[in-house]
Parts: C-alpha cells; sequence; structure tokens
C-alpha cells in the first residue's frame, strides 16, 4: 500500500493545507550567534538551520591555501534531533559531505574570493531540523550569513525546491512530499536571472523539468524579496543602535544601499 | 507567470498549526514526526453566488439550497457526518436522495480510515454530475480547523469539528446575507448536521445547531417509500432505545475497545488477521496469523464472534490444552437451522434455545471425533476491520410471514447468501412476496451481540433465477467486476476516425510514423484460439545469413492508443484486466481499440511493439531489440490450422517454414525451462460449448484439448516477457512494473505429501521448483493416466499466487518466478486485456528513448497503488471465470438429467474423506463436489480412508474408499426448496451406492 497521505487531493490542497505554489512560512534570524562574523538562522516551515561564517582570515593550513584567492571551507553538521529518528550522522557520513560540496561549489562563483588572496572563509552549517528542502535553506542561510558577515557577493543566491505530484508542478516540499515526488533544487541569481545551481536526485520527465525549472527560478525571486527585507531590518537596526550615519529610510533607497553595499566591496 | 506567494504562518497558534506524533516503521524503530498545517481564509464555502468566498464555476450548492424537504421550508444543505456514509451509502447514492451535500474533509478522511470500499464508492459519489455535493476542506480553514484537546478520542475530535463547521456554515450564510433596510430579514437556508448518533445529536442541539437523524430526515421527504427500504438496518441507539434492546440476552460475547486490542497485539498476547469461513463447515472459522504455522481454529458461533468473511479480526488464541483440531464433517447451516425464526425481536433467546441446542449437539458430537492433528484454537475478542460489501442472496421462502404478494407490510425475512462463506442475513423489507424467486442485491449493516444473524437491508433485485441476466449480473457483484458501460469522457478518447481509423500512409512528416520500422513486408502471423477477436500477439521467423534464426514477437501497440493519465487510463487501470466469462466478456478496453484498432488482424496494417531476437538454431538469444514496429499480419490461424499446416509435408511457403522454425525452437526453449526447473502446473479447464447466444443451455461440456502450436506460442510470450522484463528493469530500477511467483511455504504441502505417501507411496521432493517438477513427473498411476494431472492440480492449489510488484518495492532476491523458473518476469504481451502490460510498455517506450516516461510512471508509490488494485482485479477475474464456467456445468448437468432421467454417471476421484462424506473431482467436467452421508461411518483420518461396514453396503464385505481411488457417481442438481438456490448434489454408485445412507 502506498502512503494514505494525499500529497495534491481534489480541492488542490497539499497536506499541510499549501496550495501549489506557496512556499512555506520563511523566518530569517541574523542576529549575533557567539563569535561568528556574520550567521543566519533560516526556517522554511519546519526545516531549520544555523549558518555561521568566520573570515575572511588567514588560512590555517598551508595545504589549502590558494595563491590569488580565497579558500571556501563548508562544513556541514546535522544535530541528532534534527530528524524524527534519532541517528548520528558523522561528519564523514557520505550525503553530509555531498551537501557540504554542494554548497562550496555553489558559492565560489558568486563569492569574490579575488578579494582576499591566500585567506580563507569558514562556513559552519549545523542542521537543526528538517523536513524536507534541507538543500535550500541551506543556500539561503549561506547567502544571508556571507551578508551578515559583509562578504562581498556578486549577488544573493536564493534556492527553492520544486517537485511534480503526477503531472502538478509544486513548490518548496515538505519531507512527506520529498518522498514521493521527483523533485528539483534550483538556485538562481535574481539580479541576473543566472542559474547557480541545479539538483535532482529523482529522475523527471523532460516535458515537466522545463516548467519546474522556470516556477522554481521564479520562487527564487519571491525568496529573494523576503531575504532582502530582513537584510534591510538588520542593517537598520545595526544603524540605529550604533546611533549615527543617516537613518535609512524605507523603500527604494535602502534597499540599493543594501545590494550596493555588497558590489563595492 | 503563476502567482507565487509565501504563507505564513503565525508563531502564536503553534498549538493549531503544528502537530506532533510518534510513528513506529515497519522495522520497529520509533520516529517522532513533526508536520505542520497553514490555516486559510479563501476554503470556499461552494455556495453559488456566495459574496465572501472567490466564486468559482464548479460551486456545486444552489444559492436557496434544498427547498423540497418538509421540514425546511426555507431551503436547507445537508451536512452528514461519517456514519451517514458508513452505514448509509446505498441511500446517499440512490437517484432519488438529491439534497444539496456539504461533505467535511474531516468526514472524507475518516471514510478513507475506516473502510476503502466505501471511500472508493464516495469518491465516486463526489464525481457524479447529477449529486451536488461540495467537499469542504474543514481543517484548512482557519475557523474550522481544530484539533484534539487532552483526553478526547479521535472520535470525538472529529464529531467535535464536524459541529463546528455546521456553526460555521450556518454563521457563514447569516454574515454573507444581511438584512437590508427596510426589508424583511431574508429567510435562510439552514445547514443540517445529519447524524445517527444520538450523543452527537445532542450536543449538537445544546449548540443550537439544527440536526437529524438519516431515517427522520428520509420520513420527512415528498416520496419517501423507495427510499424507506434503501435504510439501513435501525441502530440500536435510535428511536426506539429501550424495551426490546433491554430485554434481550447476549448471544455473543461483547468486543474489546479498539485501544486495548492495539495494545494487546502489540503485547503480543492478541493477533491480528483476516477471517476466513469454512466453506464446508458454518460453525467453524480460521484466521491465519504469522506468530503460527497453521492458521488459528474458531470453533462455535460465539468463538467467531459475528466476524464475516474477509474482515479484519484479532483472536485470542486459547491454552494449548484446549486446543483442538479442525472437524471431519461438513456442517451445513441450512438443515441446522432450518427452523430458526426471521422474526427475532425479544424471543430470541428462547426460541433460539432450540438452535443453540443443535448447534451444541454438533459441536460436542464432533469434538469426540475430531482426529487430526490439534492446531492453535482461540476466539474473536476485536474487529479491526469490517470489509462488508453488498452480497447477492436468495430469500427464503419459510421465513416469510406473509406471501400475499401485494402486501406492503414491512417483514423480516433470511436472505441466504450465494457465497457458501457467508452467514443467513436476516432483512427488513416491504417487498418480501415479489422477492422470492429472485436474486437480489443486500448490504449488512451490523452484527449485534444480541442478534444470532447480521442485519442487512436491499438495495435492488437482480432479476429471476436462473435466467442469464440475473446469474451474470450477481456473478459479476459477487466478484466486484466494474461492468457499466464506458461513459463518454472515456469514448472521447478513442481517435475521432472511430472504425474507420487506418495506419496513415508512410512519410517523415506523419506522427505514427515517427521512431517507427516498417516491418510491413515480414511474413507475420497470428495463432489463437478460434473465434478469438482481439488478437493482441503476432509472430515471425526467418533464417538470416549468417545461419541463425531471426524470430519476432509482435504485440498490438495498445500505448499509442491508451495514453497517460486520460478518463480511458484511469478506467483502465480501476478495471486491471478483461473478464471473461463463458457467455460474456467484460472488457478492460472499449471494444473498439480491442477488436479493431489494436487487433492485429490479417491483411491489415496495424501499429505494433516488436521484440525481435537474433537466435541460435540451438535457441541461444545472441541479441534482443525493441521497436515500435508497424505490420501486416499474412493470417490469422488457430491453432488447429497452425498445427494441420505445420504437419503437412507438401507444404513449403514462407508461412508455414515460419512455423516449423517457431516450433522446433519453442521446444528448444521449452526443454530449457524445464531443465531449469519450470513447473508443468495444471488447472482443471473446461471449454463449454454454447449451442447459440439465445439459449442458456450449453450442448456440451468438454476437456480443453492442447496442442504443439498452443505451447509454441506460449513459448514465445513467455521469452518477450522474460526479455522485456530485463529491460525495464535495468533502466527503471525503482518502478518497473514486473510480475513474480514466490515460492511456497514448504508446509503447504505437508498434507499432500502425507496423502501421497500413505495412499500411493509416492514422495514429493519440494525442495525447489525443480524438485517439485521431477517428482511431480514421477507421480504415475499406471493404471489410471488421469491421476498425474489430479495430482498436478492438488499440488497447485498449495501454491501462492502470482503477483505483480513495483520493482523498487521489493529485495532484489524476491523477484524470481517460482512456476516459470525465471529469475526475472513481466507481463507485456496482452496489453488489450491486462493494465500491467499497458504500464510496461509505457515504460519499455521509455527505456528504448521513444518517448519520455510519464511521470506517474516515476513513482512508486503511484505505481504500487495501481498494481494493487491490478493484483487485486486480476484474482477476482478468475474467480468470476470458474464461477461463470461452474453455471454453466450445473446447466448442461441439468440438462442432461432431464434426457438421461437422472441418471448422469462420471467417474470421479476422491480427493478428501469427511466422517460424514467425501470430497471428489469429476475431472470430465472440472467440478468438485460433495457426497454426503447420513449417518456417520467407519472413517480413518490418518490415512485418508472411510469404510462403509457390510451391512450399509449390501455387500458382503464393507468397503473401504480412500483419498485417490476412482469412484463413480451420480450427479444431479437440486435445488433448494426455500432459496432457489442449485447445487450439485453427488451419489456414490461405485463401488458402493450410497443413495439410501
Ligand atoms: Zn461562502
Amino acid at each position: 500500500m502506498g502512503s494514505r497521505v494525499e500529497i495534491l487531493n481534489e480541492g488542490g490542497f497539499r497536506s499541510d493545507g499549501r496550495r501549489q505554489y506557496e512556499l512555506r512560512d520563511m523566518t530569517i534570524d541574523l542576529s549575533q550567534q557567539g563569535s561568528a562574523d556574520g550567521s543566519a538562522v533560516v526556517t522554511h516551515g519546519l526545516t531549520q538551520v544555523l549558518v555561521s561564517v568566520f573570515g575572511p582570515r588567514e588560512a590555517k593550513m598551508r595545504s589549502q591555501t590558494i595563491h590569488d584567492r580565497a579558500n571556501i571551507n563548508v562544513e556541514v553538521n546535522v544535530a541528532a534531533f534534527s530528524t524524527g529518528e534519532r541517528r548520528r550522522r558523522t561528519r564523514g557520513d557520505k550525503r553530509i559531505l555531498e551537501l557540504a560540496a554542494t554548497i562550496k561549489s555553489t558559492f565560489e562563483p558568486v563569492v569574490q574570493t579575488n578579494l582576499y588572496p591566500r585567506s580563507q572563509i569558514d562556513v559552519f552549517v549545523q542542521v537543526l531540523q528538517q523536513d524536507g528542502g534541507l538543500l535550500q535553506a541551506c543556500i539561503n542561510g549561506t547567502t544571508l550569513a556571507l551578508v551578515n558577515a559583509g562578504i562581498p557577493l556578486l549577488d544573493f543566491v536564493c534556492a527553492v525546491t520544486g517537485g511534480v505530484h503526477e503531472t502538478a508542478p509544486m513548490l518548496d516540499l515538505t519531507l512527506l512530499e520529498e518522498n514521493d515526488t521527483p523533485n528539483v533544487t534550483v538556485a538562481v541569481m535574481p539580479k541576473t536571472g543566472k542559474v547557480t545551481l541545479v539538483t535532482m536526485e529523482t529522475r523527471l520527465h523532460v516535458d515537466r523539468f522545463e516548467k519546474i525549472f522556470r516556477l522554481a527560478g521564479d520562487a527564487g525571486k519571491v525568496i529573494h524579496g523576503e531575504m532582502k527585507s530582513a537584510v534591510k531590518t538588520r542593517t537598520s537596526a545595526l544603524v540605529t543602535a550604533m546611533g549615527s550615519g543617516p537613518r535609512v529610510g524605507a523603500g527604494d533607497a535602502a534597499d540599493r544601499d543594501a545590494d550596493e553595499r555588497m558590489n563595492e566591496y | 507567470m503563476v502567482d507565487i506567494t509565501i504563507r505564513k504562518r503565525p508563531r502564536t497558534e503553534a498549538v493549531v498549526t503544528q502537530r506532533k506524533f510518534f510513528k513506529k516503521t515497519a522495522r520497529g524503530k520509533v520516529i517522532k514526526v513533526l508536520r505542520e498545517r497553514y490555516l486559510r481564509d479563501d476554503v470556499g464555502c461552494g455556495i453559488q453566488g456566495c459574496s465572501a468566498c472567490p466564486g468559482s464555476s464548479d460551486d456545486a450548492l444552489p444559492m436557496a439550497g434544498d427547498q423540497r424537504h418538509q421540514l425546511f421550508p426555507h431551503g436547507h444543505f445537508v451536512l452528514p457526518d461519517t456514519n451517514v456514509f458508513l452505514s448509509q451509502m446505498d441511500l446517499v447514492e440512490s437517484n432519488l436522495f438529491m439534497p444539496p451535500i456539504i461533505l467535511l474533509q474531516t468526514v472524507i478522511e475518516e471514510v478513507r480510515h475506516r473502510s476503502l470500499p466505501l471511500y472508493n464508492r464516495l469518491k465516486a459519489l463526489i464525481k457524479m454530475d447529477d449529486k451536488r455535493i461540495w467537499v469542504f476542506y474543514n481543517e484548512y480553514r482557519s475557523e474550522t480547523a481544530i484539533i484534539r484537546e487532552e483526553g478526547e478520542t479521535p472520535n470525538d475530535r472529529n464529531d467535535r469539528g464536524i459541529r463546528k463547521a455546521t456553526a460555521w456554515y450556518n454563521d457563514h450564510l447569516r454574515v454573507t446575507r444581511p438584512p437590508i433596510r427596510g426589508q424583511p430579514p431574508p429567510n435562510l437556508p439552514t445547514v443540517v448536521l445529519m447524524t445517527e448518533d444520538a450523543a452527537n445529536r445532542q450536543k449538537a442541539e445544546k449548540a443550537g445547531l439544527s440536526c437529524i437523524s438519516v431515517r427522520k430526515y428520509v420520513e420527512g421527504m415528498k416520496e419517501p417509500t423507495q427510499l424507506l427500504d434503501l435504510l439501513a438496518a435501525e441502530g440500536s441507539t435510535d428511536i426506539e432505545p429501550t424495551r426490546a434492546v433491554a430485554g434481550r440476552q447476549a448471544l455473543y460475547p461483547d468486543y474489546i475497545p479498539t485501544g486495548t486490542l492495539l495494545a494487546g497485539i502489540k503485547a503480543g498476547e492478541l493477533y491480528q488477521g483476516h477471517f476466513n469461513a469454512n466453506q464446508y463447515n458454518y460453525l467453524e472459522g480460521s484466521v491465519p496469523v504469522p506468530a503460527f504455522t497453521k492458521p488459528v481454529l474458531l470453533i462455535g458461533r460465539e468463538n467467531m464472534n459475528r466476524a464475516v468473511h474477509g474482515d479484519v479480526v484479532v483472536v485470542e488464541v486459547l491454552d494449548e490444552k484446549e486446543w483442538k483440531a479442525p472437524a471431519d464433517e461438513v456442517v451445513d447451516q441450512e438443515s441446522t437451522l432450518k427452523n430458526d425464526d426471521a422474526e427475532d425481536s425479544g424471543e430470541e433467546a428462547e426460541e433460539g434455545d432450540q438452535v443453540i441446542r443443535k448447534e451444541k449437539q454438533v459441536l460436542l458430537s464432533e469434538d469426540v471425533k475430531r482426529t487430526s492433528e490439534k492446531q492453535p484454537t482461540g476466539r474473536i475478542v476485536g474487529i479491526i476491520k469490517r470489509n462488508w460489501r453488498a452480497y447477492v442472496c436468495h430469500i427464503d421462502s419459510t421465513s416469510l410471514t406473509t406471501s400475499n404478494a401485494t402486501s406492503l407490510s414491512q417483514q423480516t425475512v433470511f436472505a441466504t447468501p450465494v457465497s457458501r462463506l457467508l452467514p443467513r442475513i436476516r432483512l427488513r423489507t416491504r417487498q418480501a412476496p415479489t422477492l422470492i424467486g429472485q436474486k437480489i442485491l443486500v448490504t449488512i449493516d451490523r452484527w449485534e451481540a444480541t442478534s444470532r444473524y447480521p442485519e442487512a437491508h436491499f438495495v435492488r433485485a437482480l432479476g429471476k433465477v436462473e435466467s442469464k441476466e440475473a446469474e451474470q449480473e450477481s456473478l459479476l457483484l459477487e466478484f466486484e467486476v466494474p461492468y457499466r458501460p464506458f461513459g463518454k469522457a472515456i469514448l472521447d478518447c478513442l481517435p475521432v476516425e472511430g472504425e474507420q481509423w487506418v495506419v496513415p500512409p508512410k512519410s517523415a512528416s506523419s506522427p505514427e510514423w515517427k521512431d517507427r520500422e516498417d516491418l510491413r513486408e515480414m511474413i507475420i502471423c497470428s495463432i489463437d484460439p478460434p473465434n478469438c477477436q482481439d488478437i493482441d500477439d503476432a509472430l515471425h521467423a526467418r533464417h538470416l545469413p549468417n545461419g541463425n534464426i531471426e524470430v519476432g514477437v509482435h504485440i498490438a501497440d495498445v500505448s499509442h492508443f491508451v495514453l497517460p493519465d486520460n478518463p480511458m487510463d484511469s478506467e483502465a487501470a480501476s478495471r486491471g484486466t478483461t473478464v471473461y466469462l463463458v457467455d460474456k466478456r467484460i472488457d478492460m478496453l472499449p471494444s473498439l481499440l480491442g477488436t479493431n484498432l489494436c487487433s492485429l488482424r490479417p491483411f491489415v496494417e496495424r501499429l505494433a511493439f516488436s521484440t525481435i531476437w537474433e537466435m541460435t538454431p540451438d535457441a541461444e538469444i545472441v541479441n534482443v531489440r525493441f521497436t515500435k514496429s508497424v505490420i501486416a499480419s499474412k493470417a490469422a490461424f488457430t491453432y488447429e490450422e497452425a498445427q494441420i499446416r505445420k504437419d503437412d509435408p507438401n507444404l513449403k511457403d514462407d508461412l508455414t517454414v515460419g512455423i516449423r522454425l517457431l516450433n522446433t525452437l519453442a521446444q528448444k526453449l521449452k526443454a530449457g525451462r524445464m531443465a531449469a526447473g519450470a513447473l508443468n502446473l495444471a488447472s482443471p479447464e473446461v471449454k463449454i460449448y454454447l449451442d447459440s447466444t439465445e439459449s442458456t443451455e450449453p450442448i456440451d461440456v468438454e476437456q480443453k484439448e492442447l496442442r504443439e502450436t498452443n505451447s509454441l506460442v506460449e513459448e514465445f510470450m513467455l521469452l518477450a516477457n522474460i526479455s522485456v522484463a530485463r529491460k525495464i528493469q535495468e533502466t527503471f530500477p525503482q518502478t518497473a512494473v514486473l510480475r513474480r511467483h514466490m515460492p511456497p511455504p514448504r508446509t503447504n504441502f505437508e498434507k499432500l505429501q502425507d496423502i501421497l505417501l500413505k495412499r500411493k507411496g509416492l514422495t514429493l521432493d519440494v525442495s525447489s521448483s525443480g524438485a517439485l517438477a521431477a517428482s511431480l513427473d514421477k507421480c504415475l498411476d499406471p493404471d489410471e493416466p488421469a491421476f498425474n494431472t489430479l495430482v498436478r492440480i492438488m499440488a497447485t492449489r498449495c501454491m501462492l499466487s502470482a503477483e505483480y510488484f513495483c520493482s523498487g518495492s521489493v529485495g532484489r532476491d524476491t523477484f524470481g518466478h517460482y512456476g516459470l523458473a525465471s529469475p526475472i518476469y513481466t507481463h507485456f504481451t496482452s496489453p488489450i486485456r491486462r493494465y500491467a502490460d499497458v504500464l510496461a510498455h509505457r515504460q519499455l517506450a521509455a527505456a528504448i528513448g521513444y518517448t519520455p516516461l510519464h511521470a506517474t510512471l516515476h513513482s512508486k508509490s503511484h505505481v504500487e497503488r495501481v498494481l494493487d488494485v491490478v493484483n487485486r482485479r486480476h484474482r477476482m477475474a478468475q474467480m468470476a471465470g470458474r464461477a461463470s464456467v461452474e453455471f454453466y456445468v450445473g446447466l448442461a448437468l441439468k440438462g442432461r438429467n432431464e434426457r438421461e432421467k437422472g441418471q448422469v454417471r462420471e467417474d470421479a476421484f476422491v480427493i478428501r474423506t469427511f466422517r460424514n462424506g467425501l470430497g471428489v473431482f469429476v475431472s470430465k467436467l472440472g467440478i468438485e463436489g460433495l457426497v454426503m452421508f447420513k449417518r456417520d461411518i467407519q472413517f480413518d483420518a490418518d490415512n485418508y480412508t472411510i469404510t462403509v461396514p457390510a451391512s450399509m453396503a449390501s455387500g458382503a464385505k464393507d468397503v473401504t474408499i480412500a483419498v485417490f481411488d476412482k469412484v463413480t457417481v451420480n450427479i444431479e442438481v437440486e435445488k433448494d426448496k426455500n432459496t432457489q438456490r442449485g447445487r450439485v448434489k453427488m451419489t456414490l454408485v461405485q463401488p458402493v451406492d450410497s443413495s439410501s445412507m
């Protein structure tokens, strides 16, 4: 017998009450975490990750230094309590290594590493809770943590998972949905519309792929809006706290401010 | 661009929007599951023209409700609770019952949880155009979503949710239709909670909701009489709650509450399984459970505790010293229960005393005589799930209180189900006199502890007993074969050219010809039974220049016409298979496809899916390829014609040479298969010859004849299936549609092995299929050639049945097909009549890059779901086919009986011995029967013999009869006087005359 939960019922609702193109609740916390240079806690529904960024700093190991740019080092740690099944995933776990490698290769072309030769940027991803869309949360969290650390990026990287149930495309899958539908994770750079990442672990019909690919790209832009406003709020809070500098008003000015800051470095 | 949004979930409402529960995996691990729920305000109420909800053209509910009900002059909508669908589905389905219905998500889910068949009926109901049903997703609407409170049972939670939704609807109507100043307040329609649960009604009334019972509602309708008969028997909680019930004595123990049951099962103290009734003995049943090698035996009515065949029950196993052996006796409920009164009321206990005494006697007398091996014995303590469906029955005429045909008074009568596995049923109806001598359909409503029999209501009459129509329909209903004509939406999926459709002329631009090989010149022919209309396979073979042989199997390209996920495809998936009855074929696909467009008729161009091998002359496969093709068959032979042609030495044409080539290769393939340990199985197969379509009486029954050419076709179909299975499994390891036959557990053979050893001194080696095949070959009786076939039939019954499965769902090591001794197998060769083949075609087409694979075939759970249905349909179709043959054998016997003045005699083999009878198998007719003795005779269960003493045998010596003995029986068809149910009655003629025994 197949699972008894309907992925998409006749009324057009998914098992958690969302419709096909509705993303889960997204929260972003950019407050200071420990000694990290920048960090972000991102949730998509019940999936939660904490990303901490250290650096750029001097590379610790010689073997890892690259003479003309910074080395990005990504480590992922999955908390044993993050899934229902209590199970310790060691650092050497193949899936975790793969996840870390994916994050690294997604950000290497986006972070302006050439500004910091012979140095190292450490990204630590702590998975706190999992309910589908793990990669998307890791990527969005990493973008925000890097921004928060003041590391120059060419653009935001915004990721969303999409799946196809029978023939109906759906966005931002829960674990239940992920297990039952072929799915892709797409990461876009909203400003240029460039796609930096597409991963697929399951097979997907080519005809469906195009549609879901486009949708996920569009959804990335929606996520971008959310991320941008979180960064803006954080920046203005910092500015206010410091009690000096120009007050950041609402609207486009602030928007540009945040975006431009990144390009200036 | 579609509108993509983020749904915000307020943190403060985490209690309502998050759900945590624990789940146990198959491997026994406990998993914490956290789910969230997004509540929303845009879930529509479904009422046309509602000002607050997003309007949509498919809103099903009329603005003013239904104003025809006497109790609701201002109009109303009905909002039924779960139990209404669980117990009154027949009523809700009736086309006389047409109020606008609000169906809650909570209710749908509860129905699904409680009964899958009812859930499927409910889903079909929602889709029906003339029913006005709106599904309201109450669990997702912020005002109506609720969570379970501490200490609340799931049931109470759902009831509360249903009441909350009712209240919301009434408020919603009020808010969206405010009074307009200067006008009298508008008359608002009422949303009425329909429930059978008195406690729930009380609570609802307290909350100011309008609610009603089903009966009250129907009584208030304008034309209630016909609907009242469809009403399920009254619940004891309802209407007349006191007197009768209170005074009635319980005949059965109460069920243990579900929570306790589940805890007991978990603790290993109780066992869960399907209840199997015993068709020979209505006072015995069994429940196979994994914890014991033998099924748990249930003896006597009380221990079977109201279980009906197929129910999922929970048993408690008794102390080992109380274990018993199954009875060796045939116990028939008709004779034991003859005098029981249908009109039960309060007196059941007293009047029933007689029955109880009688049954006790039967059990006691059996107890003394139980001789076979003891097995776990227990009693049923609870029911997990009822699997009741509609049953075909006959009315017992003696149970009628008045047979005045015009009387419309309600009476309680007995209905005897056609199936021997079911208990007699008590039925309340106003139409009893007119139903005598008819086949009728009834639905069981419930079985109270105070009632000896289950209670049911009448659904409809099928027609006169033995009329062809009634028998046919009842057969289809009994085996749940969907037989409605194909609807318009389905027929619209066929090519518009209809019968005129042809393969378009070959051209580069024609989509039909894209990536298709042109095999029209190939010398291809088909070989089938006579009068075959749905030709789904054709073959060819020719010599290649390199000395090898090219062989092709060409299968109708059904997947070209049946596209995934359209109405025709869904219908075919739910039918699963074509069903063959003696006089009727119920198609899986519309006949335009089966008998024309997809039938590989000779001299016509047809689309095909070809498997082409290069083989050495020793039948070794050099390579295989698959391609879509266009063929034009050169001939359609019957098996006989092909055989004659092959054997005629004067014929040297290409076709004949091809057939000879195929034949030699087939023999080598078969030899190879047999050497690998394939089994030669047997089932009683007889052919019914019908005189004409008009007359019901068959002119003759004979055993099917098998020719060399049958085996020729079979070998290549097997080969094609195996080759295709390999290919699709390679390409789609997670979702390939395959077929397997699990090796039977050894214990299944124990009894047969023992009988063979004791009666014939033969051993049966069941260690592998090869060993079994070899030892079956040695089961010979030089004096009796049919003996071998008989043993094969009996061995076949010890085996498991083959099944379809999804390759990613089971372990790789369980893929094997035991009977065919093949490591992998699928069904590819009959896509016109089997749905699994259609799926295999789609997967193969994707595997060779002809089309991309449809999304649904990438989903493991989807494939599993479809195959579950197909497996079930397949089993049912087989049983229906067999029952149809049995019916015609019965008719043929009846005709012969009349002509031969009751002297129909046939040879038969004894296959079982009972204390009071013999089970025999008449191979010529392919039927099994019982020879019953009125008196007990000497019975040796260990040696499978009975001995008729000289005094009874009216001879000089005692006569001993054993299993496997050949006897002669006299066969009669007698009709039960009360129910008109026909049954085959056999008496022994040789070696002794049992007519007076
Ligand atoms: Zn509304």
